[in-house]
């Protein structure tokens, strides 16, 4: 292709700008080309933009080196000095965890604005360019290996979202925009907080805090702290970590921070809430794993309890609100705090699977979550109702409906042989290898995940049909099918094959581990009677006469 | 062996339910054609069971006593872990799969009982629109069966084990419009995640300390080095245990089995009784070296299965509705079978696994006949005579009976001489507690045998019977009576006809013949264990055979326990005679008296026992009353506290932001964060009057902390430049 493995071409600034130009574009020139309101060109002409950016976006995953290590790990990087005076520079590049977030946002991007058609309609034009503008955003807050670039695209992201849900939301719309903004915005200004003490301490250090510097030259550089992060004394580390912790915690969202959530999703059109549940919640994490986690080793060791037990609260406590829930969306966002709680305790076992874990689960979570955000906005649309006692029986009326329905919550739910399972149970791994005590309390989110998702269906789906306004209900179209089984397609691949899922973001999940816990590797690999470690293929069957490993 | 030949047996009920799933899927009106949907079900489900024999007779030709295992592909490379002992351990686990003599055993009862289901199916089912999808959910249950059974490892065996859980729920439910059956399912599927967190608990410490989940590897770890892991095999096991005591319906997780009889009859014989419920036995066989290091665990085990046996069996005896008194036989005979291991007689559990499947699915399909003959009916009560109406039916029916009863030569009296036996040896408390519970299922079984078969037909006379007396398993009948009155529409409608217009008929030869072969079995299948004391061999050809599981620990091999042949002959003598005043009893009250009168009697005279059986010891009522409201409560507390208490405090910070920053600071907001945001505005073209009408006079203020953030950094960073 000479493309992907060029250096010379910008690979990731193009995925990251095609939404903006799009955007741009339709701004424009659409009135010009496609005439004045002629909605319909701008809903293709969008959703061809995000189409062809999912579709550049693929062979990335082709063309990166999942081996790579060491200042080869972050892959088509891109530098070029942007404000020299205070070192910023322009520096784009991924590893296997940005990969597989930055695919995800392609694709639940693309899938958004098609689901969009008959559910928007008015002000369609900054209904879609907002929709780009979001994804331009989102991706290149994955791909900013610079501080400043990060928080521009960080802040960048807000306020599409901000006017998605002002303009095109519900009935306590405004509310929940502004709820969204402030609590995110409040979140970022303490993190801006903590990447300036970093690059003071790096730079000339903090004189009014007599904070001494290291004196290397000013950079925003994110690798250049990966790499002085264990310099930092640990008392400064600790309350960098803490503006850190506000800026993501709110953005998981972590208990207690979590209240803008339902109000957003609730209030948010479909789409908004897809890419809400899908990619802006992973920001909070991917923060946490890119920036908090390998460049203050000293204070996440410090505060794994407390953030630990915070999540596993998230985890209980977010299962026994979402069981209550009156209002389908409003449940379906409960329920994405108690697995952001999985995702954050994950995060928190500090240990292989705990974090392969947490970084599948967000993946996870966005492909759940998201086509259950999708599933109710197809009711909605109908019904204009959300309340789950104005349905029941629906599963006669729209068998098909209820089919993707019952999958994605089955997959929500973590039946094994799909997506969740696979996450929760490496996650869990994780966690039981620190304590059976974490492990203990997160599987009750299990039992209740399993018990709002049943009630919910049950409720909805089974029992007589017996509203009339029910009767008439249209089962899914075509259109719609196409939205929702691409998703389902990867919650069964992940399910049964996660294998290269893991193999991608297994450098970057061994090197934050190393960051943290230097020594964790270093342990003796024997154990009492042999074969504690995964003896090499050969002698791993009892009396097996011939043995083929597929991978 | 041939390890792709091993992949076949469960990917060809995955495909049957694949492809008949999206027919059913892209043509929700129902596909037409069932000859096709017969072929892809029956046929996938029929080649697995061939295939599977093929697999199995390859391996017993081997001669060999080692497990063949294949490893398809590492599944779940989760990553290195350190192990609580001490030392690293990769955690990488495989989608592989292990043959062995226990699995074998599963192999052959699941893939052919399974097929002979199906074909019932094609006549049980014949007249429900819902058909394809009803063989969908069956072929993947058969898929998820066989992953449970065939998984090399407690992984695989979890995949299947929730699967089927699953299927389970969703044929439950498959009369979904009746809110019962919905109930129902949803019940099924909680109960069984409670045990499925004690399993996954179980399973992490297992990852914790031998750092794999293979079995081989495990229990070789295990049994090389005993006093190493003997701390922590009691954990280990009785959360194993809880895993179990979901999946097999045992106390106190017994609750959803009677009421999964909601589910269409053949899925109460495949599913809830001969296979998916005996997931936990073959769990606890399987595990057998880590519960043999734990007297304890055997000890809890042997408890919870001789008390679930005889508490089950004393509900089995109040019960009218047909089928419920099959499931309760079903929590009872499950009970036997945790005793058998938890005393140690891991084989005769086994045995009695396979011949319970054998006369308990013809039991049940039995039932399902009559239920067909009936017109929907499941009230014993209404039914009576139907040997004259169903004479295949009716003997296939009783020979089932005579084996769940333990007559001599029937397949059931001796798997369970086999238990008693072992149970006598570990404790003759246990052992008393086995016996009473037989002699409970005799008079049960042989009560049901006779309300059905016997006397006159009730089912022309709807008035007076019993109605005088509301308590007599009143409650039961509802969801009889629901299932009649609701049972229009689109399913049970075949058996939905009120059956009072025309008498019962025999059902067709797709039913029949399977009741044949499976009362064949039923009359023959214990044959394989023929006990030393009555002239066989010592270990019995089935203890023999499944030697090779039971591996030794330690230098200890496993032995065979054995009382002198005298001692066994008194135990069969004496169950065989508690049983027989069973089958009296029964006989006494239910037949020779068809006024019923002497249990209607014992049922007013002892009101308050007779109240506490009927409605099952109120054990659902209890825990309605405090493990669901409970959680119920809790979750509205905690709705309520995040509303008011969580959120609450966020909406305080905001109004105090606003009212101590806010007022001083218009001046900012006029012209600098208007003005910047009007500018960005203006780019979008068109885009101020936008902004203008979503901002509520709030903006302000937030974009006050974003420019108050600006300020920060800038006086920041005059003062370290200074």
């Amino acid at each position: 292709m000479g493309i992907y493995d060029n250096p010379g071409v910008p690979i990731l600034s193009i995925i990251t700008y095609i939404p903006l130009i799009g955007a741009l574009f339709i701004v424009f020139f659409s009135d010009l080309l496609f005439g004045k309101g002629n909605t319909k060109a701008i809903k293709y002409a969008a959703t061809v933009v995000a189409g062809i950016d999912f579709v550049v976006s693929i062979p990335l995953w082709i063309y990166f080196d999942p081996k790579a290590t060491g200042d080869r790990m972050f892959q088509f990087r891109e530098l070029i000095d942007w404000i020299p005076a205070i070192g910023v520079k322009y520096s784009f590049g991924i590893d296997g965890i940005a990969l597989l977030l930055i695919l995800l946002t392609t694709l639940t991007g693309f899938i958004a604005i098609y689901s969009s058609y008959s559910a928007i309609n008015h002000r369609e034009k900054e209904y879609y360019v907002l929709l780009l503008l979001l994804q331009t955003g989102m991706i290149g807050t994955f791909c900013a290996l610079d501080f400043f670039l990060f928080y521009v695209f960080w802040e960048v992201m807000l306020v599409p979202m901000y006017f998605l849900i002002g303009i095109w939301g519900g009935a306590r719309k405004l509310y929940a925009a502004i709820k969204f903004f402030l609590y995110t915005l409040a979140g970022s200004v303490l993190m801006l907080l903590s990447i300036l003490a970093l690059y003071f301490f790096n730079d000339g250090g903090i004189p009014f805090l007599n904070i001494k510097g290291l004196g290397n030259p000013a950079t925003f550089s994110v690798l250049q702290y990966h790499n002085i992060g264990h310099l930092i004394p640990p008392q400064l580390q600790f309350w960098i970590f803490l503006g850190f912790f506000f800026g993501f915690a709110i953005k998981v969202p972590m208990f207690p921070f979590h209240t803008w959530l339902p109000d957003a999703h609730t209030e948010a059109p479909t789409a908004g809430s897809v890419i809400l549940a899908a990619v802006l919640l992973k920001m909070g994490g991917y923060g946490f794993i890119r920036f908090a986690l390998p460049i203050l080793p000293d204070a996440t060791k410090q505060l794994i309890t407390p953030i630990v037990v915070l999540a596993l609260i998230g985890i209980v406590y977010g299962a026994l609100v979402t069981l209550v829930q009156k209002d389908m969306k409003k449940l379906i966002a409960y329920s994405s705090v108690s697995h952001l709680g999985f995702v954050m305790l994950g995060m928190f076992a500090l240990n292989p699977m705990g974090l392969r874990g947490s970084v599948l689960q967000m993946i996870n979570h966005g492909i759940s979550t998201g086509a259950l955000f999708l599933l109710v906005g197809i009711i909605y649309e109908r019904r204009h109702t959300r309340e789950i006692s104005e349905y029941g029986g629906l599963a006669k009326q729209m068998p098909m409906y209820a089919t993707l329905f019952l999958i994605a919550a089955l997959s929500s739910m973590g039946l094994p042989a799909l997506n969740g399972f696979i996450g929760e149970f490496t996650i869990l791994l994780g966690a039981a290898n620190r304590s059976m005590v974490w492990a203990g309390f997160a599987g009750l989110g299990i039992i209740l995940g399993a018990a709002y998702l049943l009630w919910l269906y049950q409720r909805v789906f089974w029992g007589p049909l017996d509203n009339p306004l029910n009767k008439v209900l249209l089962d899914v179209n075509r259109r719609e099918l196409l939205t929702i089984l691409p998703l389902i397609a990867c919650m069964v691949w992940i399910g049964i094959a996660p294998g290269i899922f893991f193999d991608t973001i297994k450098e970057p999940v061994d090197y934050i581990v190393r960051k943290v816990e230097p020594t964790y590797f270093d342990k003796q690999i024997t154990l009492t009677p042999a074969a504690a470690v995964r003896p090499a293929p050969a002698a791993k069957a009892v009396a097996v006469p011939h043995i083929a490993e597929a991978r | 062996m041939n390890g792709d030949l091993l992949l076949l047996i469960p990917l060809l009920p995955a495909l049957g339910a694949l492809i008949n799933g999206v027919r059913a899927f892209a043509t929700p009106l129902a596909p037409k054609n069932r000859t096709l949907t017969n072929l892809f079900a029956i046929g996938t489900t029929g080649l697995s069971a061939i295939i599977a024999t093929i697999a199995v007779l390859t391996y017993v030709g081997q001669g060999t006593t080692a497990a063949f295992e294949q490893v398809y592909y590492t599944w779940i490379p989760a990553g290195i872990g350190h192990l609580t002992g001490g030392g690293l351990a990769n955690y990488a686990i495989d989608f592989a799969f292990r043959i062995d003599p226990l699995s074998c055993t599963m192999l052959m009862v699941v893939t052919w009982v399974g097929f002979l289901i199906h074909v019932y199916s094609t006549g049980y089912m014949s007249h429900e629109t819902g058909y394809t999808r009803f063989f969908t959910y069956l072929n993947l249950f058969m898929f998820m069966m066989l992953l449970l059974v065939l998984g090399a490892n407690y992984l695989v065996m979890f995949v299947g084990w929730e699967g089927v859980g699953f299927c389970s729920y969703i044929l439950i439910g498959f009369y979904y419009d009746k809110n019962f059956a919905a109930d129902a399912g949803k019940k099924a599927f909680i109960a069984n995640r409670i045990g499925d967190f004690g399993f996954l608990l179980g399973l992490f410490l297992i990852f914790n300390y031998f750092g794999t989940a293979d079995y081989s590897k495990v229990f070789a770890l295990a049994s090389a080095n005993p006093a190493h892991y003997s701390g922590i095999t009691t954990a280990i096991c009785l959360l194993l245990f809880v895993g179990a005591c979901g999946k097999s319906a045992q106390i106190p997780l017994y609750v959803w089995l009677p009421d999964a009889m909601a589910g269409p009859t053949p899925v109460s014989a495949l599913i809830h009784a001969a296979t998916m419920v005996t997931a936990g036995v073959y769990m606890v066989v399987r595990s057998n070296v880590l519960f043999r290091m734990s007297p304890t665990a055997m000890l809890v085990v042997a408890i919870v299965g001789a008390a679930t046996a005889i508490f089950a069996a004393t509900i089995g005896v109040a019960q009218n509705d047909i089928k419920k008194v099959l499931a309760y036989s079903t929590v009872s005979q499950l009970g036997f079978m945790f005793m058998a291991a938890g005393v140690g007689a891991f084989t005769a559990a086994i045995f009695h696994l396979m011949t319970h499947a054998f006369f308990k699915a013809c039991l049940f399909l039995g039932a399902g006949s009559v239920i067909h003959g009936c017109g929907g009916e499941q009230d014993m009560r209404k039914m009576g005579g139907l040997r004259k109406y169903m004479p295949k039916t009716h003997w296939t029916m009783l020979i089932a009976t005579l084996a769940i009863a333990g007559t001599p030569f029937f397949a059931g009296f001796y798997s369970k001489d086999e238990i008693l036996a072992g149970a006598f040896a570990y404790s003759p408390v246990i052992w008393l507690v086995g016996v009473v519970a037989a002699g409970f299922t005799a008079f049960y079984m042989f009560r049901l045998y006779f309300m059905t078969f016997h006397g006159q037909y009730r089912g022309f006379d709807v008035v007076g019977i019993e109605q005088s007396e509301p308590e007599h398993g009143g409650e039961d009948l509802i969801p009889a009576q629901a299932h009649l009155d609701q049972g229009d529409k689109h399913t049970d409608k075949a058996h939905g006809h009120h059956a009072h217009a025309h008498s019962p008929h025999e059902s067709p030869w797709s039913m029949t013949g399977v009741l044949i072969v499976l009362a064949f079995l039923a009359l023959v299948g214990g044959y394989v264990g023929w006990p030393a004391a009555l002239g066989g061999s010592h270990p019995t050809p089935f203890q023999r055979w499944l030697e090779p599981v039971l591996l030794s620990i330690g230098n200890h091999p496993w032995e065979f326990h054995e009382g002198s042949a005298t001692v066994e002959i008194l135990l069969m003598a004496s169950s065989v005679a508690i049983a027989g005043l069973g089958v009296l009893l029964a006989f006494l009250f239910y037949l020779r008296d068809q006024t019923w009168s002497v249990p209607k009697r014992l049922a007013t005279r002892f009101r308050l026992v007779y109240q506490m059986v009927a409605n099952k010891y109120y054990v659902d009522e209890i825990y309605g009353a405090t493990v669901i409201r409970g959680t119920i409560v809790l979750s509205l507390a905690m709705s309520w506290f995040d509303k008011y208490i969580v959120d609450g405090l966020v909406n305080t910070i905001r109004n105090v932001t606003v009212v101590v920053f806010g007022h001083g600071s218009s001046q900012f907001d006029k012209y600098i964060v208007d003005g910047a945001v009007n500018g960005i505005g203006f780019t979008a073209q068109g885009g101020s009057t936008l902004l203008r009408r979503v901002q509520s006079g709030f903006v302000q203020n937030y974009a006050l902390i974003m420019g108050g953030g600006i300020v920060l950094l800038a006086v920041v960073y005059l003062f370290t430049k200074a």
